[in-house]
């Protein structure tokens, strides 16, 4: 592989040729901000927040998008870059709302994250807002357009990831915006809510509403574990608060699927919560389960597996185990069988 | 090459994968009698009529021995039988697979070289592959298609079956079967028993035990008399349910251990409260063979987890366990099986495991076959078509075919209030030269007879099914597809055939 050397605020550092500006500072541990940008998914230069100076070249140029040459210097955080990323600040902010005491992102967004450390208050420029209705006709998204930066990430891993193309830009200028097919809802869309989009939403515009009012972000305790539904075998974070989950995010570190989900996945873990579940033993009496306590329902089948055994023989037992729960539980159910009850009567749904 | 494998709905995150690789260039042939999503995508869909993939494959294997595209420094060095194999797809000329499959003799051509003649070229399957009658057939002859080409043993070729469910290559690796314990060590294989009966100190039984549909057929007849089902809701996803429900209505004690009051528990004498897997430690085994953390996230909401109710049982028998934490049951099972022996929870930490993993020092296994097959060569099947048990007729002139739709996952997510609120009950799929005839259109209720029993479902007018067929999904208890779907099974995996039955239709 060629390599190429260059400049990054003066140290000199070696890259493989055709890496982008932002990805060799990222390597030397420089922090440079990018709210357009994501490993995985194309450049779009839209943000142009990840400006970078080059010596010799009269604009700023957008680092997500340019490859390094050899012999380049580079300033990542020079007077005139950081002058530019706070005047890009200040027009992003220029049409978002700054309610950020009830915004749901708030601990996750970008762009508050990056007016904190550039000092963008307030927007200079006075100008018209939106005020698009906020869209929660859905039970998993909730689109609220009036936080949209244009950064088009939700567009692209629609495209690029889950490939339903569902999202694209309409309209044009200041009434521009990412949408479905004829500006409809996501719920008269394709949309097959997977959940990327919001996952990938570097602000408010995209949150799930499971989640909304649930807990701020920094509260929130993750669990990276093994998603239960099929056998792909994704991975994601749990999220949890006072022994509840109260969501699911996307795990980037997950070998099988990195950020992405399907809706069962993402959404699909309320069931854990339902009322529907049953919280005690039940004991069938006269026809009517009776609630029970452990001890009174294992003792109960401890007797009568015994007396069953006895009176028919170990064959006439048999067990189902299940292929949706662990390895160990498997493991110890058909240790039981084989074990305890003395028959190779085990089996569960692998054959149907 | 997909056959039988509607994988951006029943295994989405796979299909989005699969639908950026022919995005990208790879061709994509899609083998299926629905128009499915990914058909969409595809450079070849061939509109398969049902049951008929032995004919078809044996077609692909006719055009590729005939024209001499098979691998035949792999055939000579790697398999046998080659002879038997040719002997038979000799019968299957192009001709002959058309009229079977209703595949044009064009695209058998074009499908055969291009699969032939393709250095990685991967084959997929699900279960629209196994469960027929002829399942295990099916699979050997996608094998004896694999092999014939050389595409198996290395990276980015292979037969590639997609597991259903999160854990159904771990309940198989575990042993939760009736003639293996773990690592599909034999139960009548004297040696492994006897590891077992030391581990265990206990004596265990010689002979193979019974497999699910024998278990009803044995609790029907009154042979089998007590049930523990842990985890399993077979009234609902087992084919022909009535028989299910009468086999569990005649057991003397059923304990079933579930998170929810299922079509299964109502017939229980004890249910046993469930945890859900945010409420335990463990692993679970992909369809990779990955294994994976699963973390507890939230106390269990019955107070117990699973595996502890199990140990709890257990001691209660005479029988104590002592284990302290799952980690502590993996490291049994691991010490008894030479295939996970190398895995332990520290080292799945970062990206789990693919087995076989022999030892501590063991990366992993990415893809089996390398070098050498499990019984050294590859043995070809020579493999005639055999047709399904039931086909519409007369009396029941549709054919009904089952599967898994996008937003729901088997029983489970009814049970979620997101995804219930807006599927709530079934769609089945019906194409509308049928509707026309039928008088019905989408949203309409219907009857639907099978030999085993009758339910009802609204319809959704679609030409992603062939006409002659109704396509329906099992999700929904309101209309339990699986009170009519087939009761012939695979005689060797005992595997319903979901995906043929014969059944008219009513307009209510």
């Amino acid at each position: 592989m060629e390599m190429v050397k260059l400049f990054i605020n003066g140290k000199e550092v070696e890259v493989p040729s055709g890496t982008t500006i932002l990805k060799a500072a990222e390597q030397e541990g420089i922090n440079v901000p990018q709210l357009c940008y994501m490993e995985g998914l194309s450049s779009a230069g839209a943000c142009r927040l990840c400006v970078v100076e080059v010596k010799g070249v009269r604009a700023l140029v957008a680092s997500c998008a340019t490859a390094v040459r050899p012999g380049m210097e580079v300033q990542t955080h020079s007077p005139n870059v950081m002058q530019a990323r706070r005047a890009i600040l200040e027009l992003l902010i220029a049409n978002h709302p700054l309610d950020c005491l009830t915004c749901e992102k708030l601990g996750e967004c970008k762009l508050a994250e990056y007016c904190y450390e550039y000092g963008v208050k307030e927007s200079p420029y006075k100008g018209e807002k939106h005020s698009y209705p906020v869209e929660t006709s859905n039970p998993f998204i909730v689109r609220d357009m009036n936080k949209c930066i244009l950064c088009g990430k939700c567009v692209r891993v629609c495209d690029e990831i889950t490939g339903q193309n569902v999202l694209d830009f309409t309209y044009r200028g200041f009434n521009s915006k990412p949408s479905p097919f004829y500006d409809d809802e996501l719920v008269e869309s394709n949309c097959v809510f997977c959940g990327q989009c919001v996952a990938v939403c570097p602000t408010g515009a995209l949150t799930e509403k499971q989640m909304q009012r649930k807990g701020r972000r920094w509260e929130l305790e993750r669990v990276k574990t093994t998603c239960p539904f099929c056998g792909t075998g994704c991975n994601f974070d749990l999220l949890v608060k006072d022994d509840q989950i109260v969501g699911v995010a996307s795990n980037p570190t997950s070998p099988v699927n990195g950020y992405a989900l399907c809706i069962k996945g993402r959404f699909g873990w309320d069931y854990v919560h339902s009322e529907k579940r049953i919280k005690t033993p039940l004991i069938k009496k006269n026809g009517q389960f009776v609630p029970a306590s452990w001890d009174e329902a294992l003792d109960l089948i401890a007797v009568k597996f015994k007396e069953m055994k006895k009176k028919y023989g170990p064959d006439s037992f048999a067990a189902l185990s299940s292929a949706r729960c662990t390895n160990e539980e498997n493991y110890l159910l058909q240790k039981f069988t084989r074990a305890v009850m003395g028959t190779n009567n085990i089996d569960h749904c692998a054959r149907t | 090459m997909l056959i039988g494998t509607n994988t951006t709905e029943a295994h989405p995150v796979i299909g989005y994968k699969m639908r950026q690789a022919a995005r990208r260039g790879a061709k994509l042939i899609v083998v299926d009698p629905r128009r499915i999503d990914l058909a969409e995508e595809a450079d070849y869909w061939l509109q398969i009529r049902p049951g008929t993939d032995i004919p078809f494959v044996n077609g692909l294997m006719h055009i590729i021995i005939k024209e001499e595209l098979y691998d035949k420094e792999f055939v000579k060095t790697r398999t046998e039988n080659f002879q038997a194999l040719a002997d038979t797809v000799k019968n299957y000329t192009p001709g002959y697979v058309s009229t079977l499959t209703g595949i044009s003799e064009e695209d058998l051509y074009t499908v055969a070289r291009l699969y032939a003649t393709t250095d990685r070229a991967m084959l997929f399957y699900t279960l629209g592959i196994t469960e027929h009658v002829c399942g295990t057939h099916n699979v050997m002859n996608i094998a004896n298609l694999a092999m014939l080409t050389g595409h198996i043993g290395r990276a980015g070729v292979g037969v590639n079956p997609i597991r259903g469910q999160n854990n159904v290559q771990g309940a198989c690796d575990m042993g939760a079967l009736p003639n293996v314990y773990s690592g599909y060590q034999r139960v009548i294989d004297k040696a492994a028993r006897k590891k077992f009966e030391k581990a265990w100190k206990v004596s265990l039984p010689d002979k193979n035990g019974l497999m699910i549909p024998e278990m009803f057929e044995k609790a029907n007849s009154g042979e089998i008399k007590t049930m523990y089902i842990f985890g399993e809701n077979p009234v609902l996803t087992d084919p022909n349910s009535n028989h299910i429900r009468s086999g569990l209505d005649k057991l003397e004690f059923l304990v079933v251990q579930d998170l929810f009051l299922t079509e299964t528990a109502e017939y229980a004498d004890v249910i046993l409260p469930g945890s859900s897997f945010a409420e335990k430690d463990g692993t679970f085994t992909n369809t990779e063979r990955r294994v994976q953390r699963v973390r507890k996230a939230i106390e269990p909401i019955p107070g117990r987890a699973d595996w502890q109710t199990i140990i709890a049982l257990s001691a209660k028998m005479g029988y104590p366990m002592r284990y302290e934490s799952p980690e502590e049951i993996w490291m049994e099972m691991a010490s008894l099986t030479p295939s996970m022996a190398g895995i332990t929870y520290e080292r799945l930490e970062e990206k789990g495991i693919q087995w076989p993993c022999p030892n501590s020092e063991h990366p992993g296994t990415p893809f089996l076959h390398a070098g050498t097959f499990i019984r050294g060569k590859g043995l070809f099947q020579a493999i005639d078509h055999i047709p399904p048990a039931e086909m519409p007729d007369e009396e029941y002139p549709f054919l009904l075919s089952t599967g898994r739709v996008l937003q729901h996952y088997n029983v489970t997510t009814p049970y979620s209030a997101g995804i219930q609120s807006m599927w709530s009950e079934e769609f089945s799929e019906l194409n509308p030269e049928n509707a026309a005839a039928l008088g019905v259109e989408t949203g309409d209720m219907i009857k639907v007879t099978s030999r085993r029993g009758t339910i009802t479902t609204r319809i959704k007018v679609t030409d992603r099914v062939p006409p002659g067929m109704l396509w329906m999904s099992f999700h929904y208890a309101a209309s339990p597809a699986n009170v009519i779907t087939s009761d012939a099974y695979d005689p060797i995996t005992k595997t319903g055939e979901y995906k043929v039955a014969a059944v008219k239709i009513e307009k209510i």
